[in-house]
């Protein structure tokens, strides 16, 4: 009896426990409808807690504008899906901090309002490094920073071998210079042919160094470009480990100081200096820079049911990108500032970060010139390409002509 | 707005059973105290319904309905994706990675189980004779269990690492010269197929040697009197004693690798050139691999792993009935 009135009882707790969770996850919604002066936001960096630099200047951002902040940081890698969750769920945060080429997936979903229907002024940016947040004209992020690629090279290595790093110029006479430097037992390049984003984002400054477009990935010049990373690494120029390293692994072998030559990007600079590497644009082809592709976050302000946020939004943002804050950010992400005042007072401050201030403004986005959400299909085909031959799996001009096959019928 | 009905019905009624109870029950009230009990009874279920409808039902419903929809980012936030029936499956069929994948997930499966499970039994067996140091010993093969999957596998990538690997450098040293474990098509998948079987021995090896102990030892005995030497102890006796703990080993051993994706994508990313590539990290990279997702062939490709998954489950019940007259 006593037993039995017992469990009656249970059941009756155990129902209205659900009956309660089912009912208080129905009304969260409504709830955060209603005029909330708590702003979300969202970023990729988990390295920042609440203590932070970064995290005291969102604040007084938000402070500035009358609101609160609370702050999530996600796994870089984590965020884009969650992104689209939230929005499919329709809880975006109110500002959104990501990487640049999802931009215009999230843009693509119809998640993110365009500079015209939040207000936010993005007539200061550097025109090449905003272009990764353009598409057909709509403007859906401004950059916190921007980071890139160079050739970052070590002078004892260069200089026992009896390499001038003033003769590197292009392409021939950078072969040359590494057939010196293993000639005199060292080891040559190394960079990331990881068959991710990763890599592709390697390879970029060769392909459009040797003039190549992403539209038509079998082209001759795309064809120079493959052939030049195959031949580095037949030829024992770059180690076979180039098809598994990503740039932190590369970045790695690079710091073993057996290397002469290392492709890497803007986050290495302080750990650079520290070893006394220096660094110079990636040649192109037949000489001069060759473009990199621009990496770094966006702020961007997602879909709203209630439009009436996206003022406040778009304040923090500005503030966040006003001068002053923007140099303090990026000098701590080591990235460079996205507008030219930003980045006279970062060059005026440290005056080594001028070839990096020149590499990020021949910079060009991954997603411009309108490829937008065309990018992710290209890129993955140039990566696979790029595994291919690197591997021996296909010869270069055989593994682009597949990868054009396969990007033209994914693109369809 | 229903569930809170349900939640005040029984409570009010709980209330009046309370007082019917307290006083002398009636005859005439027994149909509708069954009713009440059914009642009871399936409030006892509910937690476990709502949890597994919630849990395994839903994301299950939910993953094939991805995959019967033509989904792109656009579709997947308003939810206007049109239904294209078994599209994504055709699609999946004749992609080009189609059938590299199948046959990387079918050798890896089969491999990494067998030499598991034989591993494992050896092991077993080893230790069943107990000696000195024989618990230590048996303690410190648990060590691949119990390491994080990310620690073992990015461990493996550095000792198999073509230049400054461990192994690379094992090898020159005795004359053998540069393999290229990870970043060659023909050894990508030995590779993780080496570091797959060693993180799965110790899981063989508990299971296996908590069957050995549920072996009666007067068989053993009985053996021993009649004069059987080891090796037909061990086919005679230990082997078709152990075949249950065996099959649900095997069948574990099944879904656990099917599904194995940390390890393969720690060491090669599935590369180079989709040698390393099994179902997993394909479905994975379709979802997540790229700015783009592609959620319903990724999806698609989700479901055969269940399929193929379920089909061994049945077969392993299948053949238990057949073990189990009774």
């Amino acid at each position: 009896m006593n037993i039995s009135t017992r469990a009656r009882l249970a059941g009756v707790l155990a129902l209205g426990v659900v009956a309660t969770g089912s009912l208080s996850a129905c009304s969260t919604p409504s709830d955060g409808e209603s005029a909330n002066s708590e702003y979300t936001f969202w970023d990729p960096y988990p390295q920042y807690d609440e203590t932070s630099e970064w995290a005291k200047v969102i604040d007084a951002c938000a402070e500035e504008a009358g609101v609160t902040i609370s702050r999530t940081a996600f796994d870089t890698s984590d965020l884009t899906s969650k992104a689209l969750l939230a929005g499919q769920q329709g809880n975006s945060p109110d500002i959104l901090l990501i990487d640049n080429p999802v931009i215009s997936t999230l843009a693509e979903a119809g998640l993110l309002t365009t500079a015209e229907e939040n207000g936010l002024d993005v007539s200061e940016i550097e025109e090449n490094l905003i272009s990764a947040g353009q598409t057909d004209g709509d403007t859906f992020g401004v950059p916190i920073g921007a980071n890139t690629l160079a050739l970052y090279y070590n002078p004892e290595v260069l200089e026992a071998a009896g390499v001038d790093i003033a003769e590197v110029t292009d392409w021939e006479s950078l072969t040359a210079a590494l057939e010196k430097v293993v000639a005199a037992g060292k080891s040559g390049i190394t960079f990331s042919g990881i068959g991710t984003e990763e890599g592709s984002f390697q390879f970029l400054p060769w392909y459009w160094g040797s003039g190549a477009e992403l539209t038509d990935l079998a082209s001759e010049e795309a064809l120079s470009a493959l052939t030049l990373w195959t031949d580095w690494v037949n030829k024992g120029l770059a180690p076979n480990s180039v098809i598994g390293n990503t740039q932190t692994t590369s970045w790695e072998e690079f710091l073993t100081g057996e290397f002469a030559f290392a492709e890497n990007g803007t986050w290495q600079k302080a750990s650079a200096a520290e070893q006394g590497f220096e660094v110079i644009p990636i040649p192109a082809a037949d000489g001069g820079a060759a473009p990199a592709p621009t990496g770094g976050e966006f702020l961007s302000i997602p879909v709203q049911s209630d439009d009436a946020r996206y003022e406040a939004s778009a304040q923090i943002i500005s503030c966040l990108t006003s001068t002053d804050n923007l140099v303090e950010t990026d000098n701590s992400l080591n990235y460079i500032a996205p507008t030219a005042a930003a980045q006279q007072e970062q060059l005026d401050a440290d005056p080594t970060l001028a070839p990096w201030v020149d590499a990020v403004g021949s910079a060009q986005g991954r997603t411009g010139d309108d490829l937008g959400t065309d990018y992710p299909i290209i890129s993955e085909q140039l990566w696979t390409a790029v595994q291919n031959a690197l591997t021996g799996a296909q010869s270069p001009a055989d593994a682009l002509a597949d990868a054009q096959t396969q990007a033209e019928e994914g693109l369809e | 707005m229903t569930v809170t009905q349900v939640r005040t019905e029984p409570t009010s009624r709980g209330e009046q059973v309370g007082a019917a109870q307290s006083a002398a029950p009636t005859p005439r009230r027994r149909p509708s105290h069954r009713a009440r009990s059914a009642l009871v009874a399936w409030a006892f279920v509910a937690p476990v319904v709502v949890y597994l409808a919630l849990f395994y039902a839903f994301p299950l419903i939910r993953n094939i309905e991805l995959s019967v929809r033509d989904y792109t980012v656009r579709s997947f936030i308003d939810g206007t994706a049109p239904f294209v029936g078994i599209d994504n499956y055709l699609a999946v069929f004749r992609d080009a990675t189609f059938g590299p994948a199948l046959l990387n997930t079918a050798a890896f499966t089969v491999l990494s189980i067998v030499f598991q499970f034989a591993i494992g039994l050896a092991l077993a067996v080893f230790f069943f004779r107990r000696f000195p140091l024989s618990a230590t010993l048996r303690a410190l093969f648990l060590v691949p269990w119990l390491l994080p999957l990310l620690v073992s596998a990015s461990t493996w990538s550095w000792m198999l690492n073509s230049e400054s690997g461990v192994v690379n450098a094992f090898l020159e040293a005795v004359g053998a010269g540069q393999i290229n474990w990870l970043t060659s098509p023909q050894f990508s998948l030995i590779s993780v197929l080496i570091a797959n079987i060693w993180i799965g021995v110790p899981f063989n090896l508990v299971i296996l040697y908590s069957g050995l102990q549920s072996i009666p030892e007067e068989v053993y005995e009985a053996a021993s009197l009649d004069g059987a030497n080891g090796w037909q102890k061990f086919w005679r006796i230990t082997f078709p004693l152990l075949r249950p703990v065996a099959a649900i080993t095997l069948l574990l051993g099944l879904v656990y690798t099917l599904k194995v994706f940390d390890i393969i994508w720690i060491m090669t990313r599935g590369g180079p050139a989709e040698s390393s590539t099994t179902f997993a990290i394909w479905s994975y990279r379709l979802g997540f691999g790229s700015t783009l997702p592609d959620f319903s062939p990724a999806a698609a490709v989700g479901n055969l792993l269940i399929v193929l998954a379920f089909v061994f489950g049945l077969l392993y019940i299948r053949m238990q009935r057949r073990l189990d007259p009774s």
